[in-house]
Order: C-alpha cells, then structure tokens, then sequence
C-alpha cells in the first residue's frame, strides 16, 4: 500500500535581543552556569516579569515576516509543569491569543514553489538546562537560559517529505536572519525543531495517528530524524501494525528514535491568562512600524535577481543564502556591466575564499565597490581573466584597491599598440622559421609566435591584440 | 457532579501532593462543599460576558532591552539545598 | 507623653522638637514588644536597628551587582530618592520625611534582603531573599526604621493567623480569640502597642479584617496603586500591599511613601501619585454614601448592624447625602473568589519544589518523590486545601465551568460597582459580619471560615480601594467600618473616613491589656 506522509513543524527560535523576555539579565550563549541569573530567573518568592520591549517588537517583525496576521490584542498564559529547568513551574507562553495567526513560508521544491501555512508565531521564555550525572543518579541545572525570549512558530500540516521539512526550516531560518530576528545557529540551540509526523494510505483525507520528534539539533538530522520515522512507520503499517502516540527523541549517535513519553503521560498544563502581564495591545502604528523593519526577504531577492539581472535561479539561490550575501552582490552588480560575471566571482572565487577561511561575508577585506573596480578592469582590458584572479587573492589579503595593486605589481596588459608592435617586430626577426612555417600555410606556427610574445611582456599583452597584430605585420612584409 | 477520592488523588498528582488516605477522604468532603457553592455560579446567564483576567489594561507595559547585572555567583546559589559546580542539584530525573 | 498609639505626626514632631531620637523610639518599640509578644505573638522575626539593614533595605547593601538592580529601578523613573535621615529632596507631596526614623514592622510575605521572609510556612524556613519590595524600600529611603516581620495565615491563606506554620496570633484585645488574618500579626502589633503602623497585604481582605477584629485602621490601595514587587504573590490579580495605622490621617502618610509607579510590576499603574491628605479636610458635606443592602444580609451580626448603622446616622448627620444602591452579584463574590485565588496561588505556589531556595524533604528516591514530599511536608493543610482546588478549578475540562466562569462573574460584579458609582462617591458597609471569634472555633469548618470574606472580597475582585476603621466596640469587642471608593480615588475615599474617625472619636483605640497569658495551649 502506498502511504502519503504528512509532517507539521515547530520551531523555536531564540531572539537576537540583549536583555531577557522578563527581566534585565543579559541574553548570552556560553556563560558559566548561573551566572546570568537574578531573582526573577529563579523564580524566587515575590518577584514579577516585565516585558522586554525589544523581544515583543521581534516578534512581531517575525510574524509579519512570516506573513501573519498579527492581532491588536493578545495576552500572556501560564504553562503550568514540574520540572528543574522551569523555575516557577510554569513557562509564560502564549495560548489562545498568539501575537500572529494565519501566515505561511514558501520554499522551492521540484523546480516549483510551494505555500507551507504557518498556524501560528507566538512570544514565551525558555526553559533552563539540566546536566545528568554520568550515573544518573542526579542533575545539575544551570538556569542562565531561563528567560531567553523566543517565538515558536508552528506549521500547518502542509509538509509532504523529510526533504521539505528541511527547506521550510532553511527558509525560516533565512527570513529570520534577514529580519535580524535571530542568529538561529542551531548548534547553539538558538533555532530548534521540534517534528509531528503521521502516514495516511494515499487518497485518505484523514490524518494517521502521529508522534512527535524532538532534538533534532541540524538541518541534516531534522531530515535523517523524519526519514528514520517515515520509514519506521510506513514499516510498522505495511506489516499490518498501529502507530502509537508517542513523544520521540531523535538520537544522533545511533541513528534512531527513542521512546521519551507515551500519550498516557500527557501533561495536563492548566493554561490560564498570566496575571501578572497585561495584555499586549498593539497600534496599528505600531504594527506598521515593525513591517516597515523587515527587508526584501529571500523569496522576493531570488525572483528580483532573476528579473532584474538575468541570473539562473541556481545563482539567485545561492546569492541570497544571506542578507549580507545578497547585498553585497546587489552592490557590486550595481556597479559593473554585466550581472553575471558579478555573480560568477562571488559564486566562484569569492564563496571558495570564504570556506577556506571560516569567515562570513560581512567579514571579508574587499569591499563590494573593490570587486566592481576589478571586474571593470576585465571589462576595459587592463588585465587579463588570470591575472584578475591572481589580483583578487592579493585584495582578500591586503585590502588595497584592484588598481593600486596592479599599478604597484605592473601587471596592466600591455595595450600600447606601438610599444606591441616594437616587441612583435624582435620576435619576427628572431623566429624566420615559423615565419616561414606561418606563410606555408601551418596555422599553428602563429601561435608559436604569439607564445613568444607573451613570454617577452610576462604575460600582460593582451592576445587576442598580439594574434592580430602579427598576422597582419607578416602578411603586411 | 460530585468530587471523588480519585478525583483528590488526580489533583493532588497535578499539584505534586501526596495524600493520605484519610486525607483524600477529608479533603475529598471538603473541596466537594467548596465546589458545590461553586456551583451557583452555573446558574447566570454570562452570554456576552468577557472574564476578567486583569484589573488594569489597555496599555501594553514593557520595559527598556538594557542589560544590568545579575545576581553574584555565591548569591544565586545562596538558598540552594543542595548544590555543586555552581548548580542546583536535583535527584534523579525520572519521567512520570 | 509619647507612645505608639500617639500617631506619626505626633511621633514626627517628637523627633522635631528633639523630646525623642529615632533610637529611643525603636527602643520603645521593643520594650513593648518584650512586654507584650510573648501574649500576642505577632512577631516572627525580629530586627536590630544597624544601619548596615538599613542600608541594605535601601538597597545600597553588599550584594553588590545585585543591590544596583534594585536601587536604580526606581531612579530611573525620576521617582524621589530620600536621603538616609528620611529628608526629602524637594518635599514629596508636604509629607516627605513624615516616616524618617519612625519604626514600623511589616507582614512576613514582604521580602526583605538579607531578612529571613517566611510567609509563615515550613517551606520557606530560613528563606534569606537577595530582593527587598518595592514598597519597603521606599520607607527605607523615608528613614524608617524595620522592627521585624510578622505573623500570618500563611501565604496569606487564612482569616485567622491560625495557619501560621509557627504559632497563632493572638488579639491584644482578648488573648483566647484570633486576632483576624491574613495579616494577623500586623494588625496587632499595631493594635498592642509594639509598632505604630505595619504594612499587610490584601488578597480578599487580609488587611481590613484584621484591622476590624483589633481596632486598627487597615488601608486596601487601589490595585496597581502600590508595587508587588517583593511581595510574596497569593493571588495575583487580587494582591495589594497597605498600611495598617491608628488612624486615617496616618494610613494616608504611609500610602503617600509606597505609592507610586514601580517599573519591576507590570501591574503597578503608570497613575499620578496625589497628595493622600489632601482630602483630609473633616467636610463631607454634599458627599454621596452608598449603602448597599447586600452587605447586610443575616450573616451580619445585630452588635455589628447596630454599631455600622449608628455610624451611617452620624455620617448623615455630618452632611452626607446616604442613599440606597444595588450591588446585585455580591452574592456570588465568594464562589467567585474561591476559585479564581486558588487557581491563581495553585500556579504560583508551583515553584516551592525544593530545588533552588527553601525547604527540601529528606530521603526522596527520584525527583517526583522529592517535589511531592517536600510539597507535602512544608504546606499546612489550608494551602494544599486551596492549591487542590485551584489545580481543579484550572484542570483540563473543568476550565470553562469554573475558573472561566468565575473571571466572568467578576465582571459582573466590577460591572455593579461602575453603575453603584455614578450615582455615589463611596459606600459603606461592615468590614466583617462578626467580631473576632475564639481561637479553634472555625478551624475545622473552611465554609464558615470563608464566610468572614463576604464584605471584602468583592473589593478585591473590582479592584477597588478600600479602608475600614473603628466603629465602636461590641460587648468589648471592635468593630469596623468599611468605606470602599472608586478605582484611585483614594483622596474622597480617606477623606470620608477621616470625617467619621474625627466624629466619632474611637480612635486610636486602646485595648484594655489582659495582664498575663492565660496558659490556653498555644
Ligand atoms: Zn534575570
């Protein structure tokens, strides 16, 4: 029997601010245990949370990038568990009146677009962290997390693949950091994915039963954790079996999913409006306002790059990988004459110089206008492709202007037709035998000649000049 | 409705409580009297009637996204039972 | 000659007039204290007078990164900062300085850095918080001066200071009967002698009843009127700290200081802070006075009746217009505000798990066997009794039928008050149906003992202020005189309570001092 999947998302995504959601200590990745933590972090007895303005105005811009409705009036609510790393014992989280509702994400896939609705984006804190002993017998729990804001951002069950599952995360991930919402470095646990993943025989209308994934802690194990399931699955009900609402946790080292907790032990986590946080009412000012921050996202760079520049699709998807990638491109394709070979050097020399290196575009010792400068000087003939390739390693290491570099190198082409011609005119004397092979009739002689000539300019005559130039002063004898 | 042993004991699990007998027996008479005067409240008629989380309201309230320090090291941990590495420490963390 | 029934003027003037230093006053304090408590029992802990607590409640302490977070919240509002000898830089409101050297005591749920802060429970034995409330470090920066912390139901769960995890509180006007709660030790220590003025906390009425059952003047702020920063949260849409005093002209000087703007409570409402004394004028002629017959149900004792409607007589007799108005939902406040408060205090008494500060059970095999012991261990029974309510009332399927529901009746009730008042200015009524009762006799009976609430909790619901002061005594026993106001119109309503205080003369009440504890098993 053939089995449709379907897959719905959760993603959790820490925001880029520089205090906590609720309280003033500082939002930091790395720092030794609790020390990022005051009274409101440990949930000590009289203490309240106050809303970090930035936190909400991310949020906010993260909705509307994500094409959400946003409403003029949602609240907080308390997610009531016991568990070590929830200090107060419940999470502020939103429930029944999230900041965004409604919104979607488009990814590439089959050579087509296709729309994965988003059902909601709403504002909570994070959790702490707790470390097992190595013999289990107790934890330690570091609370410096604790508070950290983030949106969670739920998906429609739209997606069909692992693979989809994928794109859509890479392009959250992409919009986000367009929006400066977010870093979302996975490996820091600042983008993270929860999965719920259910086959259904093709052509049924309802949902299988499904389970929930979760630690899947990289792009690459979000698709390996769902194919693993998938197939799992497809197995089970293939050998007549039933699917068991499980909660799953995706182990990386054995390339499987482990049972966590079965339906039995749902929580039960008694949501009700957070007293202590008034509601959040929101402008319409205001709301306009955060559209106003967002950029050109992803969608719209690729599809401006194609029509605006003429790139393939595979150029305008690699160049917009990043906001800073994409807007250095835009800079410096601003200032050349042919786009393509704009992108041809960023693609090319450019992205290999970055993976060599470990450094981010925003990083780099060439500015977008230095590119430009250097591809102008192909353009105009000043100096050769390899040459230019020699000149654009020397900027990534130097810093200095294409121009200064040639100019202090002497590497410009040699395209003084006189200065040319005295050199052709040594080399002809010099060489009376391919003159001769050349008038006979040999076609490779000339090149002979020409080869000559390069090695008298160390390469800087420009050849296709040098072909002509002794063509016509042998048949001009 | 009227409020069960069994009932005590499922609340008395979600709020991490443990009863005894006697206890849910007395407690169970007791919430179930509670909840019955509780009961009058079915009685209106509370179509069109927006509940009251909040006293205050139609203002957003946040605050500046400026760090200031937090708790010193020893202070953090200054109340903990039990701790070790600049941690609390927690028994076994077993699911249920 | 001076005491503390003299009131904060008199005491301030003392200082003035240098007939008495802020050391001897403190020493008075504890000469009573040693002289009374060990029959009344108010005091939890007590405090010495170094200037290195002091400090620290200013929050200038040694904690140090800590302390900044705490001092700078307030100046960063342009909110005054008083210098240590309680000077005000430019006069806050005429009554800047009033509390400077003064001693006041405060109930045990107001956290106080590097002060034990209990709420009376086992599970917080020994809680030393890093924090102090916003409220107390306000009469820090004033110059008052910390006695100690107070006796209460704990976690402020109780009408009596039975269910205290230390001991009862006893009434300085009759050692074998409850003082009141939830701020029991507040209200007698004011009542006995041993503080001029303590600062409680109101849930349901926490702070008037006590204040009625001991012949105090007790003050529930507007809610969002005072900070709950630092204050232990019970019920959180329903908390707010207030002054308990001898007198209305005295609760008006102690909500001048804790008033205000706080940005650590998102709660705590951005409103202009008035001069509280300025309605204080003794002429409530033409004022409006409700009088809402729903108050006056059987319940209501004929003793209390009969003194609450001598004083609406004297009240009308003063020049104030009384007429009849309709609070048609007060009879569901209390199912009302049984599920809403513990459903509230279920979720914020969550985080008393033993892992980070307080109590912790011996002896537990894995982490749920450590939450539910130690839970159930350093509770007393009235808190699980409401933490097991409040886990039901929100429980999956049970939401809608109670705790929704009840968040819509509290509309209702808010809704009453709204049209109540735009035909009055405030209204009247009993503080409680009865005078103070004998130790035990409720104890076993939660209904009847929630039934002590009726008057007061449908303030708390509203959000209301409200105050209750002394009417007369009932076969020797106080009463009190409920005024409730319009949301921040604390000016009309201390006002109209100053005019009766004055005609009626009861105030300060003295109680006549049993000698000696009677041995009645504490
Ligand atoms: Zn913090």
């Amino acid at each position: 029997m053939a089995f449709e999947t379907v897959i719905g998302l959760e993603v959790h995504v820490e925001l880029g601010t520089k205090t906590k959601i609720f309280c003033n200590c500082a939002n930091e990745f790395g720092a030794a245990p609790n020390t990022r933590v005051c009274p409101v972090c440990l949930g000590s007895p009289g203490v309240l949370p106050v809303l970090n303005a930035e936190a909400l105005a991310l949020g906010i811009r993260a909705a509307l990038a994500l094409n959400c409705e946003v409403r003029a009036s949602s609240k907080f609510d308390r997610k009531n568990y016991f568990y070590p790393d929830s200090p107060k014992a419940y999470q502020i989280s939103q429930y029944d009146e999230p900041i965004g509702e409604r919104g979607y994400v488009e990814i590439v896939v089959g050579g087509g677009v296709k729309r994965i609705g988003v059902t909601r984006v709403h504002l909570e804190e994070d959790a702490g962290k707790l470390n097992h002993s190595p013999l289990g017998d107790y934890s330690l729990v570091d609370l410096n997390r604790v508070g950290v804001p983030l949106i969670e951002i739920v998906s429609e069950p739209d997606i069909r693949t692992p693979e989809e599952a994928r794109l859509y995360m890479e392009e959250v991930r992409s919009i986000l950091r367009y929006c400066n919402v977010s870093d979302c470095r996975m490996e820091e646990g600042s983008l993270r994915c929860d999965a719920n993943i259910s086959l259904r025989p093709a052509g049924q209308r309802a949902f299988g039963t499904k389970t929930e994934i979760k630690n899947m802690n990289s792009f690459r194990n979000v698709q390996r954790g769902l194919e693993y399931e998938q197939r799992r699955q497809a197995e089970a009900l293939a050998a007549g079996g039933e699917i068991r609402q499980q909660t799953l946790r995706w182990d990386e080292a054995s390339e499987r999913t482990i049972l966590m907790r079965s339906k039995e032990d749902a929580h039960d986590y008694r949501y009700f409006p957070e007293p202590d946080l008034a509601r959040v009412e929101l402008s319409a000012e205001y709301i306009a306002a955060r559209r106003a921050e967002i950029p050109e996202l992803p969608a719209d760079k690729r599809e401006r790059f194609v029509r605006q520049y003429g790139l393939p699709a595979y150029d305008a998807s690699v160049l917009t990988a990043s906001r800073a990638l994409a807007e250095y491109f835009d800079a410096v394709a601003a200032l050349v004459r042919d786009a393509k070979s704009a992108s041809n050097w960023i693609m090319g020399d450019l992205l290999a110089h970055l993976k060599v290196t470990g450094q981010e575009i925003e990083q780099v010792n060439m500015t977008p206008q230095q590119l430009a400068q250097l591809i102008g000087l192909i353009d105009d003939g000043t100096i050769s492709t390899r040459i230019a390739k020699t000149v654009l390693r020397d900027v990534l290491e130097q810093g200095k202007d294409p121009r200064v570099l040639i100019e202090e190198q002497g590497l410009a082409q040699i395209s003084d037709e006189a200065a040319l011609r005295a050199i052709a005119q040594r080399v002809i004397e010099a060489n009376p035998k391919s003159v001769e092979d050349y008038r006979a009739g040999k076609e490779k002689a000339l090149g002979a000649l020409v080869g000559q000539m390069m090695k008298e300019t160390k390469g800087k005559a420009n050849p296709q000049m040098v072909n002509r130039m002794i063509a016509d002063m042998i048949a001009g004898d | 409705m009227h409020l069960t042993e069994q009932d005590v004991a499922h609340v008395a699990r979600l709020a991490r409580l443990v009863l005894t007998d006697e206890e849910k027996h007395t407690l169970a008479g007791e919430l179930d009297r509670i909840l019955q005067h509780a009961d009058e409240l079915a009685g209106l008629d509370l179509a069109g009637v927006s509940p009251m989380s909040h006293v205050g309201g139609g203002e957003t309230v946040t605050r500046p996204d400026e760090p200031r320090p937090s708790l010193a090291p020893l202070t953090a941990l200054a109340n903990a039972p039990d701790a070790d590495e600049q941690q609390f420490r927690v028994p076994a963390v077993l699911e249920g | 000659m001076l005491d503390m029934y003299s009131g904060l003027r008199a005491l301030r003037a003392g200082l003035d007039a240098g007939r008495t230093s802020p050391g001897e006053l403190f020493a008075m304090c504890r000469n009573e204290i040693a002289r009374r408590d060990d029959g009344v029992k108010a005091f939890l802990t007590l405090v010495d007078d170094d200037p290195e607590t002091q400090r620290r409640l200013r929050g200038e302490g040694p904690d140090a990164g800590y302390a900044g977070y705490a001092a700078d919240g307030a100046a960063r509002e342009g909110e005054a900062e008083f210098a240590s000898d309680g000077t005000a830089p430019d006069g806050r409101s005429g009554s800047a300085g009033a509390l400077a050297g003064i001693p006041y005591a405060l109930k045990d749920n107001i956290c106080t850095a590097g002060i034990v802060t209990t709420c009376a429970s086992r599970i917080l034995a020994g809680y030393t918080p890093p924090h102090t409330a916003t409220a107390v470090r306000r009469l820090a920066q004033a110059g008052g001066r910390l006695l100690g912390k107070l006796n209460m139901d704990e976690f402020a769960m109780g009408s009596s200071t039975e269910n205290s995890a230390r001991f009862p509180t006893r009434n300085p006007w009759d050692l074998e009967r409850v003082p009141g709660g939830s701020s029991g030790g507040a209200a007698a220590a004011v009542a006995a002698g041993m503080a001029p003025y303590a600062l409680g906390s109101d849930t349901g009425g926490s702070i008037r009843q006590p204040a009625a059952y001991c012949g105090v003047v007790g003050l529930k702020p507007t809610y969002g009127r005072v900070s709950r920063f630092g204050l232990v949260a019970f019920a959180s849409s329903l908390d707010q700290i207030g002054p308990l005093t001898h007198s209305v002209a005295d609760a008006a000087l102690v909500l001048q200081q804790i008033a205000g703007h706080d940005p650590r409570d998102g709660t705590s409402a951005r409103v202009e802070t008035p001069d509280f004394s300025r309605g204080l004028t003794g002429d409530i002629s033409g004022l409006r006075i409700g009088v809402a017959r729903e108050y006056f149900s059987e319940g209501v004792d004929d003793g209390v009746r009969r003194k609450v409607e001598e004083a609406i007589a004297l009240l009308a007799k003063l020049g104030a217009r009384v007429r009849e108005v309709s609070l048609p939902h007060t009879r569901y406040a209390l199912s009302t505000y049984y599920l809403i408060a513990p459903a509230e205090a279920s979720s914020n008494l969550a985080r008393y798990d033993g892992v980070r500060y307080g109590y912790r059970a011996k002896d537990a095999d894995n982490l749920v066997d450590m939450y539910s012991k130690t839970r159930s261990e350093g509770f007393g029974a009235e808190v699980k009794r409401r933490i097991l309510i409040g886990t039901y009332a929100l429980s999956s399927g049970y939401y809608d039928a109670y705790y929704k529901r009840a968040q819509q009746v509290r509309t209702l009730i808010r809704r009453d008050f709204d049209e109540a008042f735009a035909d009055v200015d405030v209204i009247v009524s009993p503080t409680t149906p009865t005078t103070a009762f004998r130790l035990g006799e409720k104890v076993d009976d939660p209904l009847t003992m929630y039934m002590n609430d009726v008057c007061t909790i449908p303030v708390n619901l509203a959000g209301l202020p409200a105050i209750s002061v002394p009417c007369g005594l009932d076969r020797g026993l106080p009463v009190g005189l409920q005024f409730i106001g319009r949301m921040f119109d604390e000016v009309t309503l201390l006002g109209a309570a100053y005019v009766y205080e004055r005609a009626a003369g009861h105030s300060p009440l003295r109680p006549r001092f049993a000698p000696e504890v009677t041995g009645h098993g504490v």
